[in-house]
């Protein structure tokens, strides 16, 4: 049986020589990444902006949204969003916070309760006051913040202090690019997506870490080479097994996307492009660090005073 | 390579085997599930996997104890302490004792009987429930005597709130029949109420949010003292009520409660007995004010106000007020547990219904049934022979994580599914590794026996450094992170530990075998 190959056989490409397009390209990307944050922003879901989700089904028929619509608004409730999705018989609401504290939030579902009376069934509410969002978004940024920290050490204490800067520097590319596509798409952004970015730190990080390990090892194989040429080897080396891992968990993702329904897509979605932005930034941002803080002479200058040190 | 011991097989197969007879009972419905439990040995775990409130249905309610409640009643009993402390010992105020936020304050007629009471005052509030010391600042300037109650004593009094209001809840939702709520502390003043399963969310929101406070008082008489009255609502919306200050008997002398009908109309009623206190001045009160009408209050609003016909002097007593059925049912579950010591609010609300739970469920699979599809297609078309040797791992990958989960009674929720998505499409990335590695040392001219053992060697340290950091993430989002996060932190966390065991040990396993048996002259990849 004749097997199937992503990559051909011995690739020599130069990926270091691309360093000079793919980090100005990356600069850019990751500014108007921050751009787009501060100046569009995310849509964030109630879990860190407070407030309520509601979703409805028609218990027959089609959900009517502009009369879900028209009902909702008359109760007052401020900004709301009536959406339709999944099926035609599902539609979401979504206000924002109520004045009053907590017993106000309640007092809204009630009333939409009321309003949409015996012709739709609930399934799903969800009330996130105004305490536990502001909690939530500590949570959150102190997750994706301790997390950096904790592989960082890692790597720190694994590998030389030039891998560890190379891997922030390519990890903290990821995130931004990842900020960005939340922003530019518009997809909701909850605890749930958090969760993704952390997947992505943490799938940008092993990406990191297998082209950082087979570097180390050519650098103690090849004493006399030149970093580039090194690297090049080295990124060539692991191309075969990158190509191929991306493509599973892409497989993996694109299932959960297509088939793994509504509630959990943006997760899916932001995922798929950090695997994505996880494996180029791992080729092209990560391992030309290396060359631009000098790995090499100072390794090279170690290991030589290593060996003369020995009988 | 070749030297992969017979113990090592023997546990590699008892592991898989073992595991895939724990996640059995997930796999199969219900009605099946019993007749596999009859044939399985009986210390295997019959149970299935506990799904999530977001798979299963059910409402997630986060509660918070109101501190500035509690305040004001440790600032109510303050008073009322203080006051009795005076008259007992005598001393003079001039103007009555004033509240404030944090605590009373009095002028004393002489600034000196301040040190006569102090040891008195400070046992006024103690520092906990448990431990010795004042819970009071007590200031004195030329006999303006101020008592404030310590950050430490409320936060003492706030944490016994909590283990309080746990348990009567625990008492109240069991009251309502439901099946496994999940009532546990969270933070330092709060309080989580999960109940699986339910339909209808309203009734339990009553049931926990309502303090049920119930005081028996006496209905003021004209001509009463404003000073000694609170004008109270009425359920009806009978407009206020003027009821006595003074509190006959509190709902804490019940012993039981239970719901039943009147004799007479036949509408619904809560029959109570009172313990021997309550019946005692029970008795005493209607024997000394027959023909006056008595309020029932709960929480501050007047359920009844019932005239007096005679002495009750038997322990029991009935409360009626135009409930329907299910009002009386609640009271009475109400009363049988007890009041909650402050009021509590709902800060975060998350309640799924079963039909949308089931559909996550369904979506979920069908995503988990396409990506091994998928990924196992094409490792078998990547890799032959070793890709088939990858996908038994990936299978028997799959199979300890169920079991683990099973295990540690951990949780499956719909981000826990996508977590395992997730990792049937990393777990291959190990034997992605090995095998590509394997390839790479066959062209460098090695033997197969020495590629295929120098794949599976140098690719270790990279699959180990790389898992640590993935492993690293999904800790800290399990610490961080809750309910339905939490699920994908466990699923992921689980992943990486068993990908570790089936892509090397496993893949390892099926290799030195097959060389073992095939002895073959080229690599198959």
């Amino acid at each position: 049986m004749k097997l199937l190959r992503l990559a051909p056989e011995n690739t020599k490409f130069p990926f270091m020589r691309f360093r000079r397009v793919s980090y100005p390209f990356s600069a850019v990307l990751s500014i108007i990444s921050v751009l787009l944050f501060l100046f569009v922003g995310m849509n964030f879901g109630i879990d860190f902006s407070g407030g309520t989700l509601l979703e409805v089904q028609a218990k027959s028929g089609t959900a009517d949204l502009s009369y879900i619509r028209d009902l909702s608004e008359h109760l007052n409730l401020g900004d709301l969003e009536v959406q339709g999705f999944g099926t035609p018989a599902d539609a979401s609401i979504r206000f924002g916070m109520q004045p009053g504290g907590d017993a106000a939030q309640q007092a809204a579902v009630e009333k939409v309760k009321q309003a949409l009376g015996d012709s739709y069934e609930f399934r799903r509410i969800e009330v996130v006051g105004p305490r536990v969002s502001g909690e939530l978004v500590q949570q959150g940024t102190l997750g994706v913040v301790l997390s950096i920290f904790a592989v960082l050490s890692y790597l720190w204490f694994r590998f030389e202090w030039q891998f560890a800067i190379g891997a922030i520097i390519a990890t903290m590319h990821d995130l931004l690019l990842t900020v960005g596509f939340f922003s530019i798409t518009q997809l909701e952004f909850n605890t749930t997506s958090i969760a993704a970015i952390l997947t992505i730190v943490g799938y940008s990080l092993n990406e990191t870490v297998v082209v950082l390990d087979r570097i180390r090892e050519m650098m103690r194989k090849y004493k006399k080479m030149p970093t580039d040429q090194l690297i090049d080897m080295s990124v060539n080396a692991v191309l075969p097994r990158t190509l191929m891992t991306a493509t599973t968990v892409f497989l993996a993702l694109a299932s959960l996307v297509i088939f793994g329904g509504q509630v959990i897509r943006s997760f899916s979605l932001a995922m798929m492009w950090g695997i994505f932005v996880a494996t180029y930034s791992s080729i092209f941002i990560c391992s030309p660090t290396l060359i631009y803080l000098g790995l090499r002479n100072e390794h090279a200058g170690r290991a030589e005073t290593a060996t003369s040190g020995r009988p | 390579m070749l030297r992969f011991p017979l113990w090592k097989t023997i546990l590699t197969l008892s592991a898989t085997l073992i595991a895939m007879l724990i996640c059995a009972p997930s796999m199969i419905g219900p009605a099946n599930r019993a007749k596999l439990a009859e044939v399985m040995p009986s210390w295997m775990p019959p149970n299935a996997i506990v799904l999530g409130l977001d798979l299963q249905g059910g409402a997630h309610l986060l509660y918070e104890v109101d501190r500035a409640d509690v305040v004001k009643t440790m600032v109510q009993n303050l008073r009322d302490d203080l006051r009795r402390t005076l008259r007992e010992e005598k001393v003079g105020v001039s103007g009555g004792i004033g509240m404030n936020a944090r605590g009373v304050q009095a002028r004393l007629a002489d600034p000196n009987d301040v040190e006569k009471i102090r040891v008195k005052l400070a046992h006024l509030v103690p520092i906990s429930a448990t431990a010795p010391g004042s819970g009071l600042d007590i200031s004195n300037e030329d006999g303006l005597l101020r008592l404030n109650i310590t950050d430490v004593a409320i936060d003492n009094k706030v944490k016994r709130a909590v283990e309080q209001t746990i348990e009567v809840l625990n008492r109240r939702v069991n009251g309502l029949g439901t099946t496994e709520p999940n009532i546990q502390r969270q933070g330092d003043d709060r309080v989580l109420v999960e109940v699986p399963g339910l339909q209808d969310t309203n009734r339990l929101k009553e049931i926990v949010g309502t303090t049920a406070k119930l005081e028996f008082r006496l209905v003021a008489d004209a001509g009463y003292n404003p000073a000694d009255v609170d004008q109270l609502d009425q359920t009806e919306q009978l407009g206020k009520l003027p009821v006595e200050k003074q509190v006959m008997v509190v709902g804490e002398d019940l012993t039981d409660a239970q719901p039943g009908f009147d004799q007479r109309t036949g509408e619904p009623v809560v029959n109570f007995r009172f313990n021997i206190r309550g019946g005692q001045r029970f008795g005493e009160v209607t024997s000394a004010n027959v023909g006056r009408p008595f309020a029932i209050v709960l929480d501050n609003k007047v359920i009844s106000a019932p005239r007096i016909l005679g002495p009750i002097t038997g322990g029991s007593g009935q409360i009626s007020g135009r409930f329907s059925v299910e009002q009386a049912n609640n009271l009475a579950i109400l009363l049988r547990a007890g009041a909650l010591p402050a009021k509590l609010s709902i800060v975060e609300e998350r309640t799924v219904g079963p039909g949308l739970g089931q559909d996550s469920i369904d979506a979920g699979k069908r995503a988990a049934y396409w990506a091994a599809g998928l990924v196992v297609f094409y490792m078998l078309i990547t890799y032959g022979t070793f890709g088939v040797f990858a996908n038994l791992a990936l299978l028997i990958h799959i199979s300890m994580i169920f079991a683990a989960l099973v295990l540690l009674r951990a949780t499956l929720t719909l981000p826990g599914i996508a977590g395992i998505v997730l990792t049937i499409g990393m777990a291959v990335d190990s034997n992605v590794l090995i095998y590509e590695r394997i390839r790479e040392e066959a062209h460098a001219g090695r033997s197969i026996i020495s590629a295929l053992d120098a794949g599976f060697n140098r690719a270790f340290a990279t699959i180990v450094d790389s898992n640590v950091t993935m492993f690293v993430v999904a800790a800290i989002l399990y610490f961080l992170g809750s309910g339905p996060v939490r699920g994908f932190a466990v699923s992921l966390a689980l992943g990486i530990l068993t990908t570790i065991i089936t892509a090397v040990t496993m893949t390892r396993m099926m290799i030195a075998l097959w060389y073992k048996y095939r002895r073959p002259t080229k690599l198959p990849i």
